[in-house]
């Protein structure tokens, strides 16, 4: 009773909410929204008893990835009039990508109520007394070792990658060195002076 | 305590409803606690910071200033609440709603004594840092929804502050969860049951390991260091209240706020500093715990028994407490580049090569029985 009251108010939230990412005029709604959108797909990750995938869900989207768009959502100066403009003629092919992904979701949709409930794929069920965070690691980090550290090292190269593609070393730029203000001692930075009365330091 | 036969309960309720209505009372309960005491700790704060200073502090509102908070809040609340002409007005109330929410959610998942917990969560540790996690979005929001120059450039600087110290955090609770062995906050507790030797933050003193406990006990102190001090800078406390430096940004995001949503903000920010404070305790300092050992060992029938640990636990945050108000009255505010290097260059490199170490020792060195609670 309370799961099913649970579960519809945390569903009609998740698709409001993800109506409006695409319907706020203002981007920054747009993110806040994509944000809620998150954090209640969190709470059905909680329903369906996938309680670990609900807080890495939390952790990495809502509260990484999510405050990096905010941040450059907030920081882009965006003529909204202007990106109005164009939007009725993107209309074929959006509506195209909805139509696939639609299709997608209803092929998989119907799969799963062809097995009549009985979980599809490729994982075996897990024993019940093992926790998620358990099965989760015993199958990224025991059986498929090898290729979980592939994917790792893929994003490792692409993070790589970018960062040498952006970086420029700039000539004559005055930049810290950490290392020679720690080290420097009272003989290099004072120096005495002895002043004569009447004639200054000039 | 158990109904007997002939019990006839005023009102039948489907079993779903009694568990729901009791847990609403467990969390008034804890709610009304933490906002007591947040009253007091706020005073004590304050106290702490005018000894430091020599001076007395409040001390005109109740015997000693005890009331002093109170009637702060009274102050707050019956002023007049003002919304810039240019801010978003949604998103401007929003803002410190959010903080002050968040800032409760996260006390559902703690363990107060053995038992004593809204929502026994097997990943609670995890969902303390997800909440935690979240906080930085009231600031961002209330930043970004005043529609002015200091807010805004507070909120930024503070997203970017609170991203960076998440990721050592992290690490450093990785390291716990590696001699633990499990994501759930009592059997964290239950860990460091046999004394000020078990608690994560004091393994050097265990010398019935001799020699692993040197490793493990140098990396584990500095860990507890590392928490601290990160935590400080995640709830933008002093020396790392860059956010709101007042000497640059005169209050950062909170510029534009007055009166309640301002009390809101201020109370969820308090409210996370005492969340870091139990979250010290439960990780590095044995939560409930006794120094000389458990409280079970104490022999007391379960209602004391609980009652005890709740009152270590409480009197644990207090001293936590003090340490966080004794860095802000003594320690004089980072500037934000030093802040970003300390974050990215120091604690994450530190913290990364001490889950490597720690997980060498779980896997080569531990004593069996400490990876068998693996599960919990």
């Amino acid at each position: 009773m309370l799961a099913s009251i649970a579960f519809y108010v945390l569903s009609i939230i998740a698709v409001v909410s993800a109506f409006a990412v695409i319907a706020a005029r203002n981007p920054v709604h747009s993110v806040l929204f994509l944000i809620l959108t998150f954090f209640t797909s969190a709470g059905l990750f909680v329903l369906l008893g996938a309680e670990f995938l609900a807080m890495l869900l939390v952790v990495v989207y809502v509260g990484a990835v999510a405050v990096l768009f905010l941040f450059v959502v907030m920081m882009l100066d965006v003529d909204f009039a202007e990106l109005k403009q164009g939007f009725l003629s993107y209309m074929p092919i959006g509506g195209l990508v909805a139509l696939a992904l639609f299709a997608e979701l209803a092929l998989v949709a119907s799969a799963a109520g062809s097995a009549n409930g009985a979980p599809i794929g490729l994982a075996p069920a897990q024993p019940s007394q093992v926790t998620n965070a358990e099965a989760i690691g015993q199958v990224l980090y025991t059986d498929y070792l090898l290729v979980f550290q592939l994917a790792g090292l893929v994003l490792f190269v692409a993070m790589i990658g970018a960062i040498v593609l952006t970086l420029r070393h700039r000539p004559g730029v005055k930049k810290q060195d950490i290392a020679a203000q720690v080290g420097r001692r009272r003989s290099e930075a004072v120096e005495l002076k002895d002043i004569r009365p009447g004639q200054g330091i000039g | 305590m158990n109904p007997s036969v002939d019990y006839v309960p005023l009102i039948t309720l489907p079993v779903e409803w009694e568990w729901g209505l009791m847990k609403l009372g467990q969390v008034l309960g804890i709610s009304i606690l933490l906002l007591l005491s947040l009253a007091f700790l706020l005073l004590f704060d304050r106290k702490v910071w005018a000894a430091v200073q020599l001076r007395k502090g409040p001390n005109v509102v109740g015997a000693f200033g005890l009331l002093q908070s109170f009637a702060d809040f009274f102050k707050f609340v019956f002023k007049e609440i003002v919304i810039p002409a240019g801010a978003n007005k949604t998103v401007f109330l929003l803002a410190p709603l959010i903080t002050f929410v968040l800032a409760f959610v996260s006390w559902a998942v703690v363990p107060w004594a053995p038992g004593v917990v809204i929502a026994d969560l097997n990943v609670g540790i995890l969902y303390l840092f997800a909440i935690s996690s979240l906080g930085v979005y009231g600031i961002i929001m209330g930043g970004w929804a005043s529609n002015s120059k200091y807010p805004f450039l507070g909120g930024l600087r503070s997203a970017a502050q609170m991203v960076s110290y998440e990721v050592s955090i992290g690490f450093i609770i990785i390291t716990v969860l590696l001699l633990v062995g499990s994501l759930n906050l009592t059997t964290i507790v239950d860990n460091q049951a046999a004394g000020i030797w078990a608690w994560h933050g004091f393994r050097i003193l265990d010398f019935t390991q001799f020699p692993s406990n040197i490793l493990v006990g140098v990396i584990m102190l500095a860990m507890l260091v590392m928490f601290f001090v990160s935590a400080l800078a995640e709830t933008n406390r002093p020396p790392f209240d860059l956010p709101e430096a007042e000497s640059e940004l005169v209050a950062g995001y909170q510029v534009e706020y007055s009166s309640t949503p301002y009390l809101l903000f201020m109370i969820g920010e308090y409210l996370n500093i005492v969340l870091m404070c139990a979250m010290v305790n439960i990780l590095f300092l044995g939560g409930w715990h006794l120094p000389w050992g458990s409280v079970e060992s104490l022999g007391l029938d379960p209602f004391w028994t609980g009652v005890v640990a709740m009152l270590v636990f409480y009197v644990k945050i207090w001293i936590q407490f003090f340490m966080f108000a004794m860095v802000k009255a003594i320690v004089p505010r980072y500037r934000y580049d030093q802040l970003m290097r300390l974050g990215w260059k120091i604690f994450l490199p530190t913290s990364l090569a001490a889950v490597c170490a720690i997980a060498y020792y779980v896997t080569f060195m531990a004593p069996a029985a400490a990876t068998s609670v693996a599960g919990g």
